[in-house]
């Protein structure tokens, strides 16, 4: 087994991420697009279910399933800089552990979507939810920081297995989609309280434990098989 | 020489698929020689390099790097490799002081060497520009910079001269030739220069070794014939 495990591999992480986030500042590339992507989508479910207004489960599957097309997008984009810039080569020939890439692109996927969710919710509230946005925004932040959390490792994970084939863009949400469908349906689940048509209603917690049981499971899977994934 | 290996490779090979980019080749490179490999394109050089930097498993044969066996040690051979591939190994949205500084941080090299480097390679005027808008021989600058910046015991460079006009070359000779008194892999398509600057020299053909002796006993008409 070639694999090493560093004592502290923060310090190479935050150099990456540093690098990631400089990179989509000075050309961005991800954000815009699942933005972009994110809105269409409301429009499309504006007009595809023809009601000016969801509430309830309704709502959240709306709201959960848009984001996960969204992070499907930015999943495909995460190694692309190091794969077109040639960069990944000098990354891997880097004494640091893997570990380290694994938390840098799971962070990077992870601040993306956090910032992406900040104008969705926004546009959500304006273009398709019936009732009132502000009671539900606490609960609302903790579901989807879960679900970002879901959405980034397996997500990173599973980008990481695509960058060494031809088909990634293919293999992306082949293999994403099934594996996340869990995550979707805890948050779903978790957000239609909130989004009740009589206002919002408490978080269940059945369903936050369901989320945080599921970060920690793909989180610990992300950690043991990740080095290998990037071996060649 | 009786000095310790850098290198050993026993019946070493390595295949695209079906294809053998590497077939049972053997080498021994003393530390701080330099070997320099010949060979038509496709034959296997940059094949070569990559598995000694790591970056390639051998499917067959060993290897043994800086002392260290391949794959089962590879990570304790990564971080003493200096890597000078066709591509830069840049990103090319960053300046060069910006690649070159993320680089140190991985490599736990201080800012000032970053510095010094581009001091060196007369970079400092354009550090701050994208590398993308740097000609190829700038860009080769930036990435020798980005190959020597930890100062690694092992050098391996793919045709490092290429896109330098002469007094590139002679900027980058001290960080990646002879006197920076490394141990070094070089491929060159040039055999009078590369052998002129070989203590060992290899031949490949089709993944095969066709050549290995040392280079004072190998003529340019040796190495051409690898070509025909």
């Amino acid at each position: 087994m070639s694999a090493r495990r560093e004592p502290r591999p923060m310090r190479p992480s935050l150099a990456l991420l540093r690098k990631d986030l400089l990179l989509e500042r000075r050309a961005p590339e991800s954000i815009p697009a699942m933005l972009l992507l994110t809105v269409t989508t409301f429009v499309l479910f504006h007009f595809g279910i023809g009601r000016d207004a969801v509430a309830g489960q309704l709502a959240a599957g709306v709201l959960t399933v848009t984001l996960l097309f969204a992070a499907i997008l930015g999943i495909n984009r995460l190694f692309v800089s190091e794969q077109e810039e040639g960069g990944f080569d000098g990354v891997l020939l880097a004494p640091i552990d893997r570990t380290a890439l694994l938390l840098a692109k799971a962070a990077a996927l992870f601040l993306f979507l956090t910032i992406v969710e900040v104008v969705a919710v926004a546009a959500f509230a304006i273009l398709l939810l019936g009732p009132s946005p502000w009671p539900a925004v606490p609960g609302l932040v903790l579901v989807l920081a879960l679900l970002n959390g879901a959405l980034a490792i397996v997500g990173t994970l599973v980008s990481g297995l695509a960058i060494r084939t031809r088909a990634r863009d293919l293999i992306v949400p082949i293999v994403a989609l099934p594996l996340l469908t869990p995550a979707l349906i805890g948050a779903a689940e978790a957000l239609a309280p909130l989004f009740a048509a009589g206002g919002a209603e408490s978080v269940p917690t059945k369903w936050l434990g369901v989320l945080a049981l599921y970060d920690l499971v793909f989180g610990l899977l992300a950690y043991a098989v990740f080095d290998f994934l990037l071996e060649d | 020489m009786g000095a310790p290996a850098a290198i050993e490779l026993r019946g070493v090979s390595r295949r695209y698929g079906e294809r053998h980019a590497l077939d049972d080749v053997s080498v021994d490179v003393p530390a701080g020689a330099t070997l320099v490999v010949f060979g038509p394109n496709g034959a296997g050089k940059s094949t070569l390099l990559r598995v000694l930097a790591t970056l390639l498993r051998p499917h067959g044969g060993e290897a043994r790097v800086l002392g260290e066996p391949l794959p089962e040690r590879e990570w304790a051979v990564r971080g003493k490799v200096g890597l000078l591939a066709h591509d830069a190994l840049l990103y090319r949205d960053l300046s060069a002081r910006e690649n070159l500084r993320f680089h140190a941080r991985l490599h736990r090299v201080s800012e000032a060497r970053v510095e010094e480097l581009l001091e060196r390679t007369r970079l400092v005027g354009r550090a701050d520009d994208p590398v993308r808008t740097l000609s190829r021989g700038l860009l080769q600058r930036v990435a020798v910079c980005r190959a020597v910046l930890h100062d690694p015991p092992l050098l391996l460079l793919d045709e490092p001269r290429a896109n330098l006009d002469p007094a590139a070359a002679a900027l980058i000779e001290p960080l990646v030739g002879r006197a920076s008194g490394r141990t070094r892999v070089v491929t060159s398509h040039d055999p009078a220069g590369g052998l002129a600057e070989a203590d060992l020299a290899l031949g490949l053909r089709d993944g095969r070794v066709a050549l290995s002796a040392p280079a004072g006993d190998v003529d340019t008409a040796a190495v051409e014939e690898l070509y025909r």
